[in-house]
């Protein structure tokens, strides 16, 4: 019984492969291998046909892993070489060394590849620019959501400024009738997604922040990074009681039940508001600072699709990729789930009200993506889930934004050359 | 039956025993033993970026024990793994022990529905018992809350789940919800093995419910005691996985449910950013395999040879 745990984390990974190799066995037939668990109906119903009705001898099947288990098991499964022939990539490292440990097939000759800007590949790339593994598929903006009979019943407007923004908050909560923000920090990952990175990169200035931090000219003890977790801080005054314990599905449905007036998004979220909030609701970008004369958005690139380098199947693999550069997957991709946006070059309808919101951000603000997902996560302490700790714990009060922004700190130090 | 020597016994003998014993010898050595040695071997070794894995001797225990990061992480999860066994050695076993020697008294009513509905939790997927507790404690939909408001206790309510001081106890009381049956029915059956005539001289002897228990029938069942308190040691150091079902991986807040397991996990696997690195998770996991075969030969030696055991 003592060897339990090691029998399982080996055995379990020789498991799931062995599970798997009839599966690959089958030949021609290709295999997405994906975290979108939520997207399987719109892969099978939608995006797959649409393929089909081109290739119709090319069956693909789409089979997703939960988010959180999504790495460990593709990283297995590549490992014992019983992945499937397309690999959903996360951005940067996680997928850079899949590359590095040739597990990813280079796509810089895929034709279609030039539909995509240099931004929109930079995430799938090695650090020089030289290769691309992963063909960009979309890339998610964050903002806020508002509940629009929320704001008209207590009387606020949707604000432009940050001080706006916090004076609205506060008249929803002096009212009393709805929740001013609908967030917990069970789960950590909404402290720092839909918080720290949402609202930062008006403090940081966007790419120039991030490009400062990563070239170490930029430290998270600036004022920059500690004001972003100063006005972390204050969001606990404005969320349910009880948020410690609240989790990401439980905000999620405080706000489609109407019991929260805004709530931090990502675009993502919209397709679950849209099936279940039966009230109306908008969308506004995080608020800069009144007489700041740029804004910034997160306009993260999140995710692409690659080629399993020991595919037998690469060749149809290749064919399906291609698809996915032209304008009708694009279209069809953006529409099907609003709230992910296409990375390519083509024109794309945004037919969803909130969605074409955020995407119009696009044209007042500058994007950028988050700070800790560039080369700043590949040691350790991880970067990225340091923030997640730090930025949950500054909004539950057991550490201050200083000592949030100089653990940050201290952590890149331990490793990374220009931040010593 | 006529005996020829020793010798032909044996011959005779061999078949069977090799016959009987194959199962269970191939069976662990393909699927425990050999992935046990296999996952120690892997701990020697460290594979860096794009390279091929090479022997690195015990520089990955260094790496673990040594390296102010990954001892804080490591001792952290150690310390944590002793408080989710205190809290099972205290509440659980204890727990366990008076409602098997309840369950086993003469004069019960209603004994098996009791029995049934006490094992009921253990037969349930611990998935489903995370995200009950969580729905029950949950300060925006639980009935948590509510229920303390009828006694009027309202005011004691929390985020526990979410507090860094109190999310590991309320996690280990989950657990110990969860597992009550397993020490219950090991005992009770104990006590039901357990002679009538010794309790009824006692009884004869003027002695109480209480007294019988304490000192006849709670010194006969304390092998088993001791044999629950072993179990229980080893589960909870394997223990993984109501910690991720209810907290994820990052065990938060700030770590203060990280148990052995679940950083076992973050380091073998990698979570989000963190890229998965078998080499120290092996040697995470290897860690735990000594810290249990240490327990397990302490009690071994140190305890199971003290304890008296009387025929019955």
């Amino acid at each position: 019984m003592s060897n339990k745990v090691l029998a399982k984390g080996l055995a379990g990974a020789l498991a799931a492969s062995v599970a798997l190799v009839p599966m690959l066995a089958s030949a021609g037939e290709l295999v997405i291998e994906s975290w979108r668990n939520d997207d399987i109906d719109i892969w099978n119903d939608k995006i797959i046909p649409a393929f089909n009705e081109e290739h119709p001898d090319i069956k693909v099947s789409f089979k997703p892993t939960p988010p959180t288990e999504y790495n460990a098991s593709v990283n297995a499964k590549l490992a014992g070489g019983t992945a499937g022939d397309l690999i959903t990539c996360r951005p940067f490292d996680a997928s850079l060394e899949l590359f590095k440990q040739g597990n990813l097939a280079p796509l810089d000759d895929l034709n279609g590849m030039d539909n995509f800007s240099d931004v929109a590949k930079s995430a799938w790339q090695t650090d020089d620019g030289s290769a691309t593994f992963c063909l960009p598929m979309a890339s998610v903006i964050h903002g806020f959501i508002y509940n629009k009979e929320a704001f008209e019943e207590v009387g606020v407007d949707v604000p432009n400024t940050r001080e706006e923004f916090y004076a609205a908050l506060d008249k929803i909560k002096e009212d009393g009738s709805y929740i001013p923000m609908a967030m917990g920090t069970a789960d950590q990952w909404e402290a720092a997604t839909m918080g720290f990175q949402n609202i930062g990169p008006n403090y940081w200035n966007g790419e120039a922040g991030r490009k400062a931090l990563i070239d170490g000219s930029g430290k998270f003890t600036d004022a920059a990074y500690v004001d972003t977790f100063k006005e972390l801080a204050t969001w606990k005054n404005y969320l349910p009681s009880g948020f410690e314990a609240i989790s990401y599905p439980d905000a999620q449905n405080l706000f489609s039940l109407g019991r929260a007036a805004v709530y931090p998004a990502g675009s993502w979220d919209i397709s679950l508001f849209n099936n279940q909030a039966d009230f109306e609701f908008g969308a506004f970008p995080p608020p800069a600072a009144a007489g700041a004369d740029t804004c910034y958005i997160s306009d993260h690139t999140d995710i692409a699709l690659g080629l399993n380098a020991n595919s037998e199947n690469a060749a149809e693999a290749k064919l399906f990729l291609e698809w996915m550069t032209g304008s009708e997957f694009a279209e069809l991709y953006s529409n099907a789930l609003p709230g992910f946006f296409s990375l390519s070059n083509h024109k794309v309808e945004v037919t969803d009200p909130v969605a074409s919101e955020f995407v119009s951000w696009r044209q007042e603000c500058e994007s950028t993506i988050r700070n800790s997902y560039q080369i700043l996560s590949r040691g350790t302490p991880n970067l990225e889930n340091e923030l997640w700790n730090l930025s949950a714990q500054v909004i539950n009060e057991t550490l201050s934004p200083e000592e949030a922004a100089s653990a940050a700190e201290a952590g890149l130090a331990k490793w990374y050359a220009p931040h010593q | 039956m006529a005996h020829s020597g020793p010798m032909t016994d044996w011959r005779k003998a061999k078949l069977p025993v090799i016959a009987f014993l194959a199962p269970a010898t191939i069976i662990y050595t393909l699927f425990m033993i050999y992935p046990l040695l296999d996952s120690i071997r892997l701990s020697f070794y460290a594979t860096p970026s794009g390279g091929e894995a090479a022997f690195v001797g015990l520089d990955n225990y260094r790496t673990i024990l040594a390296d102010p990061d990954w001892a804080s992480v490591f001792w952290n999860s150690f310390w944590n793994n002793m408080k989710f066994f205190a809290v099972h050695m205290l509440v659980q076993n204890p727990i366990g022990i008076a409602l098997a020697g309840i369950l086993s008294l003469p004069q019960l009513r209603f004994r098996n529905t009791y029995r049934t509905m006490m094992i009921m939790p253990t037969m349930l997927s611990v998935v489903i018992v995370g995200f009950i507790w969580q729905l029950i404690l949950s300060p925006v939909w639980g009935v948590g809350a509510d229920l303390l408001d009828i006694v009027g206790l309202k005011s004691l309510f929390g985020p526990w789940l979410g507090k860094e001081a109190s999310a590991l106890i309320t996690l280990s009381f989950i657990s110990v919800w969860q597992w009550v049956g397993i020490p219950l029915m090991l005992i009770y059956a104990a006590l039901l093995a357990i002679p009538d005539d010794l309790v009824d001289a006692a009884v004869v002897d003027g002695a109480t419910h209480f007294e019988v228990f304490i000192h006849i029938k709670l010194p006969l069942v304390l092998p088993t005691v001791a044999m629950v308190s072993i179990l229980t040691f080893v589960g909870n150091f394997n223990a993984f996985d109501l910690i991720y079902a209810v907290k994820g991986a990052l065990a938060g807040p700030n770590f203060s449910t990280d148990i052995m397991g679940t950083l076992f996990y973050r380091t073998f696997f990698g979570y989000q950013l963190q890229l998965g690195n078998p080499h120290l998770g092996a040697t995470v996991a290897s860690l735990m395999f000594l810290i249990i075969l240490g327990g397990v030969l302490f009690y071994l030696f140190a305890i199971q040879r003290r304890l008296a055991r009387y025929q019955m």
